[in-house]
């Protein structure tokens, strides 16, 4: 017996519809994220992620409606990113049928934050998406500890923060996971930023989520042996259909990383 | 008609698990129904109570003596009235906390004085045990009915720190392994107990809950 690598497919989300759609199976509404979400859980995906990517104020309730429908339909565990700024948008969130939240710019903002919602709802459901760019200039050394430097903002702002650094913090906060994300890689789908995402899971306590740059189903093996990531985290290869989440099973059973596929029937 | 109560005291999600219920129930069609509930009397009523609970067993027993009644409706229905009752570990341990049934054993199933952080024995190993792991079964249970047990079998979806340690053998119904053993589920007369979170659980999730729904201990 052994605890399982997690596949974790990421819906990009706005304004309750998914954004550019998905190709992978014959749905009804492509848009339509509960239908995604129903149709990954039926492939055996392990959990699914929400990225709520809604611009505009107005708009960021529907995240909780979506949510609130997943639940009803799909019996596997979610986690919802993005705008999560406080306690009253965890509880929001967890009391529509979420199970986890990733904190991103409220984590970097407020280090605190992240202390008060694992006080009061549990480490267990608290993420912190580390999202991490290759420094430019700064030299690595003192409170440098690595080559990565935090960025918010979707990528776009940089903070200067050290991310290994960073993401022993969040921990020592009590986050319960941490979701580390290539922000040099995320889209080029090129791989996971191994050296990144090595650095943060050998440096912490808590399972480490690689995410950003899946191309292959090679680069999901990587992140597990290489990375020494608990959970890979992808978005488009199984969106528009390159690879199904039980062919991505296989193929990591395949390169010795212990896989569940007891709801995968393609697989068994 | 039987009735299940779901006791809602103000902390955690309980909308995955009135969900979970309520799709066995309609698959089954046999008119349970399934009732969200923060109300004594609606628990007094009811022929099978579910207590969810997710975070820390402090927070539970204080959102839980919140309600004013509820420790005492709980008390009468499942202690002396004999209800079954499945939940998560922590909030079991307040169950069990309560006087027990004359006749039955005066220890609490789930002593929150047994609980201790997980020690993987391997120092690579990650904490929380967080995600789908295979269960072994260490002596048979109704509820447990055709769930396959063992590496090859079905998984469950774990997120915790800490574990139960049970010191009475005859408790304890599965064990996980996560860099040793330790309890997955915990059942005596009418309580039973999982780790493990049965509605997120997927198919053993489900036949977990369908197996409750039919339960008579």
């Amino acid at each position: 017996m052994t605890l399982k690598t997690r596949i974790i497919p990421c819906l990009d989300v706005a304004g309750g519809r998914v954004v550019k759609g998905v190709n992978f199976v014959d749905l009804i509404d492509a848009g339509d994220p509960v239908e995604a979400a129903m149709a990954y859980d039926a492939a055996g995906a392990d959990e699914l992620t929400f990225l709520d990517i809604t611009a505009s104020h107005e708009g960021r309730d529907t995240i909780f409606d979506v949510v609130a429908r997943t639940a009803e339909h799909c019996f596997m565990p979610v986690t919802v990113g993005g705008g999560v700024k406080s306690i009253e948008d965890i509880r929001k969130l967890l009391l529509a049928g979420a199970d986890k939240v990733a904190i991103n710019s409220a984590a970097v903002n407020d280090p605190d934050f992240i202390a008060r919602a694992a006080d009061k709802f549990g480490n267990q459901c608290i993420v912190v998406s580390v999202d991490a760019k290759q420094r430019l200039s700064e030299a690595v050394g003192g409170d440098n500890r690595s080559e990565w430097e935090i960025f918010t903002h979707g990528g776009r702002k940089p903070t200067g923060i050290d991310a290994v650094e960073f993401a022993a913090r969040m921990v020592e906060r009590g986050a319960g996971e941490l979701l580390v994300t290539s922000m040099d890689r995320d889209g080029t789908k090129s791989g996971f930023d191994l050296k990144l995402t090595r650095a943060i899971a050998d440096d912490v306590e808590v399972p480490v989520i690689a995410s950003g740059g899946v191309g292959t189903l090679q680069d999901l093996v990587d992140g597990v042996t290489e990375g020494h990531a608990s959970a890979v985290l992808a978005a488009s290869i199984f969106h528009f259909g390159t690879f199904t989440i039980p062919q991505a099973k296989r193929y990591m059973a395949e390169h010795g990383i212990a896989m569940r596929m007891d709801l995968s029937p393609e697989v068994k | 008609m039987s009735i299940v109560a779901i006791i809602d005291y103000g902390a955690g999600n309980l909308r995955s698990a009135a969900k979970a219920f309520e799709r066995v129930a309609s698959d089954l069609g046999q008119g349970h129904v399934i009732e969200v509930t923060a109300d004594p009397e609606r628990v007094l009523k009811a022929d099978r109570v579910m207590l969810p609970g997710v975070g820390a067993f402090a927070d539970c027993k204080a959102g839980l003596d919140a309600v004013p009644g509820m420790v005492e409706a709980l008390d009468e229905k499942v202690i002396r009235g004999g209800a079954p009752v499945p939940g998560r570990l922590r909030r079991h341990a307040i169950a069990g906390k309560r006087r027990p049934r004359k006749g039955s054993d005066a220890r609490p199933l789930l002593d929150p004085r047994s609980r201790e952080k997980i020690k993987p024995n391997d120092p690579s190993l990650k904490i929380p045990h967080m995600g789908w792991n295979t269960i072994t079964f260490t002596k048979p249970h109704a509820l447990m009915d055709g769930i396959q047990d063992g590496p090859d079998g079905l998984h469950a979806y774990f997120v915790h720190s800490y574990h139960l340690a049970t010191d009475r053998s005859d408790d304890l119904v599965a064990t996980t392994n996560y860099g040793g053993d330790f309890t997955a589920c915990v059942g005596r007369d009418n309580i039973f107990g999982t780790q493990f979170h049965p509605e997120k659980s997927q198919a053993l999730g489900l036949k977990l809950i369908e197996n409750f729904l039919g339960w008579t201990p």
